[in-house]
Order: C-alpha cells, then structure tokens, then sequence
C-alpha cells in the first residue's frame, strides 16, 4: 500500500500540476503565434497523457487497495468519508474527460473550446487532489461520528470532510504539486541548457516552469508554518516526533537534523537553537511544547524516521524557496537567467528536490500518525487483512512499479524533454505550421 | 414496496456498473481484437481499434472507479467481504488494468521504435484479454453466493476455492466474448473502409455466436455449480421474460449485422449486454451477496446514503452534459 501510494502521488502530482504548463504554454502561443510555444504546449500535453493514464491505472489499484489490504478500516471508515472520494470519482471523470478532447480535439473543435478544455483539465485535477487529500487529512484528525464501544455511531460525513486538518494539507499538498512540477521541469531544462545555453527552446520550457513552480515554491513556507501549528495542536504526537522532542518542556528548542534514539531519548548530532520551537509553534519563546513523554510508549511513532524525513522535507523546501527568490531577483534587475551557470546548476539540481520532499512529508503525515490508522481511534494491525501471504503481493507490485517507471522517465525524455531534432525545428517554424489554427 | 435510499444507490451502483461494460468493455474488446487480428489488413484493424478507443478509454476506465468508491461508501461490509475472500482475482484484475493502460499508451506515445511499440501493443492485447476473464470470474464467483467471511479452514478453501470454480470460470469465459461481441460491433460504426467494416463485421457475427454458446454452457454449469443462480434464471417467476428479451435482443443485433444495419446493431447489442447484465442483478435482489448479505444489511447509515445520492444528483450534472460532449466530438462522424 505504501509503496502503491508512493508511486502514485508522484504521478498525482505531475498530473496536478503539468496541465497548468501546457495549459500557459498554449495560452501563450494563441496570444503570441510563436510555434515555439505551440511545441511546448503540444509535448506537455503528450506528458499530461502519459503521466494522467499512468496515475490513473495506479489510482485504481488504490482504490481496491484500500479494501484488499485494509478491509477493516474501509469497513467502518467507508460511510464517513466515502463522500470525498465520490467527489474526487466526479472530479476524475471530468479530467478524463476533457484531456481526451484536449489531446485528440486539436482540430476538431474551436480554439477557445479547445483552451477551454485545458482549463478544465488543470481545475479538475487539482480538485480530485483537493478530495483525496481531504480523505488523508481525516485519517490524521478524525471527526464526524461518535465511538460507542468500537463501533462508529452519529454519522456526519460532510463533518468529516471538514476535519481540522483538511484545509491545511490541501494547501500545503497543492502548493506542493505546482511547486514540485515546475521546479522539475525548470531544472531539467535548466540542466540542458548548461550545455546548450542558446538553445530558444529549453528557455521557453524554463521561463514557465518557473513561472509555476517559484510562486508556490515561496508560498510553501508559509502553508508549511500553518500545518506545523496544526499538527502542534491536534496531533501532539506527532509533532513531538517531527521535532525529536523527547520531554514536553517551556522553551522548547528547535533541533536542526540529528539522529533521535527512541531508547535513550536523546538526539546526536543536531543542532539545537534554543527555545526555537516554542516561538515557531506558539510564538512566545517561554511556551510549553508537549513531548513524546506524555504518551505511552506504545503510541509513538518511529522517531528516527519521521525526524529525519521531516528535516529532509523542510530542508529541500527551504532550498527552493531560495532559488525561487534568486530567480524573481533576477528576474527583476532584468538579467538572462539562461546566461548564468551558477543560476543554471542550482535550479538543475532543484529538478528532483520538490518530488524528495513530497515524499519526504509524506512519511512524515503517515508515518508519524503510527501505530494509528486513524488517529486515537483504530490500530494499524487492527485494519489489515486477514489474507496471508501479502508480502508476494507487495513485492510483484513494486517489481512492476519500478519498471513503469523507468518506462515512462524514458518517455519522458524521448518526447518531451529532448531538444527539438533539426527536423522538427524545421517543422517547428516552417511557413506550413504558422497557419495551423 | 417502495425503494428504498439504499435499494436506489444499489441501483446506481448498476447504472455505473452498465456504463463500464458498455463503453469500458468495448475498449477491452478493442484489445482482445488487436490480438486476434489477423490477415494482410490487421494493422489497419489495429489502427481503427487504437483510434476509437484512444479519446474515450480513460473516461470510460472511471465507471469503475465509481462502482468500487459507491460499494465501499454505501456498502462497506459487502465491499469488506468481497475484498477480503477475491483477494487473488482483484489482485490479478489490478495488474492487468495497470499493464493494459500503460502499455495503450507507451504504444501511443512511444514514439518511432517499432519493436517497442509491437511489443507494447501485445502487452495491451494480452492484459485486455486476460481481465475481463479475471473480472467476470469475479462476478460468477458474487452471483453463485461463494463469497463468505474466512472460516479459517486454511489458505485455499478460504482464498482460492471460492472463484476458481468452473461456473466461475465459464462466466468469465462469457464476458471476455460479450466485450469482444460489443467492440466488434461498435468498430463496424468506426470506419468507413468497406473492407475492415466486412472485417469487424465477421468478427461481431462469430463473437456472438460464441455468446451463445458460453451463455448455454454457462446455463448449464449453474445448474450444478451455481444453484442460486440457476433458481434465478430458470425457476424464478421472472426468468421467462428476461431469456426473452436477451433472445430478441441478441436476434436483433446479430440480423441487424447479417444486413449490415450498423447503427441498429450497435443499439441491440448494447440491449442485450444490458438486459444479461440487469437479468443477473435483479435474479438476486434482494440480496448483494447471495445468500448472506443483503443490500439493507450491508448499507451505510441513512445520512452517508442520502449525502452520497445528493452527490450523485449533484456530479450527473457536470458528467452527463460533458460525456455527451466528448462523445459528440469523436464519435459522431459518419463514416458511409
């Protein structure tokens, strides 16, 4: 299941936020005729196609996965928020839908229609984004029933859809997606641009990535501050094994990487500014921040990881936030940002960074919610199958991951991110084309 | 006896469960006939089948999606059991959904490497072959009231005898040539080549013969294996009706194709695919899984139920108007 959704929510992230280029980039190029832009819009659209058929078949073993390995939890946690994922069913079909008229409409519908189209793919998307993540954000602060002696009573659906943590982990996944996308695909072109630097075709590609990927790259601290004081509140636990706070203290400081050790409670290696944490999360440097020490030991997390993937999550953001400022500083004294190297190398080696922290953050949310598959409500083990023999499953699904993968990065190479062969320049800007509709 | 709100979501769940296999099922019959496709035309029939599924096919793909999301919300402890004892099966459909988009679409986008591409498209037959075998296995398994909670009597009389049975086996049988029967009959609307028409026209006749006689074999392998269903077709009160309706439907559709009456075929076979696929919901209403479950007992609360139709009602809206629009934009050319 892990390892199913961790291979999807890279392709639900792409899928989020690559129809928003394609979409800019044909925008532009109604605007401004230039075939370059065309091109552009044309080969995202091919990715669009590859990444939305792959996230969707990965998305439909998610679902039956939910039931095949969590029969127990979708038993009870079915009817509370089975809501958002009819939406998200609603919101999917839509996507579906209008990237089919997109991608084979070209020239069998008007060109407004046909923009139109594209909008719709981009909205949709990120609304079935919204609904998933909403789900997700119940299973992090559960609300909408009352629990009578194990079993959900007083139902309230739409109150589950409105947990506490929905809002932030919609913005902050969101955010992500845009963030995550453009920066990728700034940076690969970033990369070949190091040794190319005139090439028009892989500035065009940078100028939008950017375009998508440095705003939400500087909102995401912000939507990150708001989730760390959420999770503060509502999931204790959580937070303390984000931060390695081993004993609930005033003036909590706030520890800078290190390596927690769940035995001795200390943590080695990191460095600790002192009372840190406290202003972070209650802004008043003397306030008490609650510790792993006010739960039993049998409700932890493991510390070690979530620690860990929450610095790399926070480390990473941090990173593109700054390229992101350097870019728009650049941006703003009118300098080419193909011409510096410098420039160049950092947004190449941010291409990967937004699709590490997701996954980062993303074991961070799960992993940190441990031993509950639904906070304070249902144990993990309680939910799983009674089917033995998972782990064949497991092991043939991320056999056959792994090899999608590698099949679409090749895809994504050969047809899209490549620069145009001399051939296809010439296609690119013969007279023939400037008359497309 | 009036409906009630959980009797309307099963019905939902039917009306969604219909739309996949008219329009999903076509495409994986698409698929079973590039396997099959044979002759010096059969890469033109190849192109015809890419091209009409191509638009449609994912749009097409969420219909299920849909039905699995409805059966957890509305009726998680169907939904529970049915994962929990199909748990190879589902595993197996998964993989092969999995293989047989991917695979569509690295052989659409695969770009000019030909030995790529065949071998892409031979996944993309194979897997759409073997699914909707897996798929139906599935629903003779439900329909002969197999599907029970484990009893602990060990790995495979709780995860393995229950499906691999051949009543099972032959309804699986059934739906691979009913989606084959459909597809071949909707590619005789898709192109406007004489011959690859003739083509898909042979292959749309012999398909629904071997409708025919799957279904009687699997009539007759009920009879034994599957008595539940067996009371349902022939002894229930309303299984002359429903075998009368199938016949004139499947009539229709296969003297509609003897005339080259596309569209009329394409109607009467989608009629008699439907009338099959309703025949075997209501021979075991009121039960969800036959003979322990029913559709009261496995429901949601009334609040999740009635939440659940009110977004039903409310996402039919944008559906229906933007299905129509798709459809209208690749499907509506006329190829005569």
């Amino acid at each position: 299941m892990a390892m199913s959704l961790g291979f999807h929510i890279l392709f639900a992230v792409v899928g989020i936020g690559m129809p928003l280029l394609m979409v800019i980039a044909e925008a532009r190029w109604r605007r401004s005729g230039d075939p370059l832009d065309l091109e552009l819009a044309k080969r995202w659209s091919r990715g669009t196609a590859i990444l939305f058929a792959v996230g969707a078949v990965s998305g439909t073993v998610l679902s039956f996965e939910l039931g095949l390995l969590w029969p127990g939890f979708m038993e009870a946690a079915g009817p509370i928020i089975g809501m958002p994922f009819s939406l998200e069913g609603f919101a999917f079909f839509t996507e579906a839908i209008f990237l089919g008229i997109y991608l084979y409409g070209w020239d069998r519908i008007s060109p407004r229609a046909h923009l139109l189209a594209g909008v719709i793919v981009a909205v949709s998307g990120a609304a079935s984004g919204v609904f998933v993540v909403i789900a997700n954000a119940w299973m992090n602060t559960p609300t909408g029933f009352t629990l009578v002696d194990g079993a959900f009573t007083s139902i309230d659906p739409l109150a589950a859809m409105a947990n506490s943590a929905a809002f932030q982990q919609v913005l902050h996944m969101t955010l992500a997606s845009y963030a995550a996308t453009g920066f990728a695909v700034a940076g690969i072109h970033a990369f070949l641009l190091r040794r190319d630097p005139l090439n028009a075709f892989h500035r065009r590609a940078l100028t939008i990535g950017l375009m998508v990927g440095a705003p939400a790259a500087l909102l995401q601290p912000l939507s990150g501050d708001i989730s760390a004081r959420n999770v503060a509140e509502h999931q204790p636990a959580k937070l303390a094994a984000m931060e390695a706070l081993f004993e609930t203290r005033a003036g909590a400081p706030l520890l800078i990487g290190g390596l927690p050790d769940m035995d001795t409670g200390e943590t080695r290696w990191g460095i600790a500014i002192p009372a840190g944490l406290s202003l972070l999360i209650r802004h008043d440097p003397n306030a008490v921040v609650t510790g792993l020490d006010s739960f039993p030991r049998a409700d932890w997390p493991h510390v070690p990881t979530v620690h860990v993937a929450f610095q790399i999550m926070v480390g990473l953001g941090s990173l593109m936030a700054l390229v992101a400022l350097w870019a728009l500083f650049k941006l703003f004294r009118g300098h080419d940002l193909a011409a510096d190297r410098r420039f160049l190398a950092l947004t190449a080696l941010s291409a990967p960074m937004g699709f590490i922290a997701i996954e980062a953050g993303w074991t961070v949310t799960e992993v940190g919610r441990q031993p509950w598959i639904i906070y304070n409500v249902m144990r993990t083990s309680d939910a799983v199958t009674p089917m033995p023999g998972l782990v064949y499953t497991l092991a043939g699904f991320t056999a056959l991951y792994c090899f999608l993968g590698v099949v679409v990065a090749w895809l994504l190479y050969s047809q899209i991110i490549r620069s145009p062969r001399e051939r296809e320049w010439h296609r690119i800007y013969s007279p023939q084309t400037a008359r497309l509709p | 006896m009036s409906p009630t709100v959980a009797d309307l979501l099963a019905g939902a769940i039917l009306v969604a469960l219909t739309f996949y296999v008219l329009l999903a099922g076509a495409d994986f019959g698409g698929g079973v006939w590039d396997l099959f496709a044979r002759g010096p035309r059969r890469e033109r029939q190849r192109a015809v089948i890419a091209h009409a599924i191509g638009p449609v096919w994912e749009a097409n793909h969420v219909w299920l999606i849909l039905v699995v999301v409805l059966l957890f919300t509305c009726f998680p402890r169907a939904f529970s059991q049915i994962v929990i004892a199909l748990h190879i099966p589902l595993t197996l459909i998964l993989v092969g959904i999995v293989l047989r988009g991917s695979a569509f679409i690295f052989r659409s986008y695969g770009g000019e490497d030909s030995g790529g591409q065949r071998r892409w498209g031979r996944v993309f037959a194979i897997s759409s072959l073997v699914t909707p075998l897996l798929l139906g296995t599935a629903v003779g398994t439900i329909a002969a009231g197999r599907v029970q909670r484990p009893t602990g009597e060990g790995f495979m009389a709780d995860f393995v005898t229950p499906w691999l049975t051949p009543f099972a086996a032959s309804v699986g049988g059934l739906t691979v040539a009913l989606f084959a029967f459909l597809a071949a009959v909707y590619l005789t609307n898709e192109t406007g080549e004489p011959e690859l028409r003739e083509d898909f026209r042979r292959q749309a006749l012999a398909s629904g013969v071997l409708v025919f006689l799957l279904a009687m074999a699997t009539l007759v392998l009920a009879w034994q294996g599957a008595p539940l269903v067996w009371n349902g077709l022939v002894v229930a009160p309303g299984a002359l009706p429903l075998h009368l309706l199938v016949g004139a439907a499947a009539t229709l559709a296969l003297w509609a194709l003897w005339h080259r009456w596309w569209r009329l075929a394409r109607v009467a076979a989608a009629a008699q695919v439907t009338c099959i696929l309703w025949g075997w919901a209501l021979s075991q209403y009121p039960w969800i899984l036959p003979p322990s479950l029913t559709i009261a007992q496995s429901a949601a609360p009334l609040i999740t139920l009635k939440l659940t139709l009110g977004a039903l009602a409310l996402g039919s809206l944008v559906l229906f108007p933007s299905l129509f629009y798709l459809f209208r934009v690749f499907k509506s050319t006329e190829h005569s």
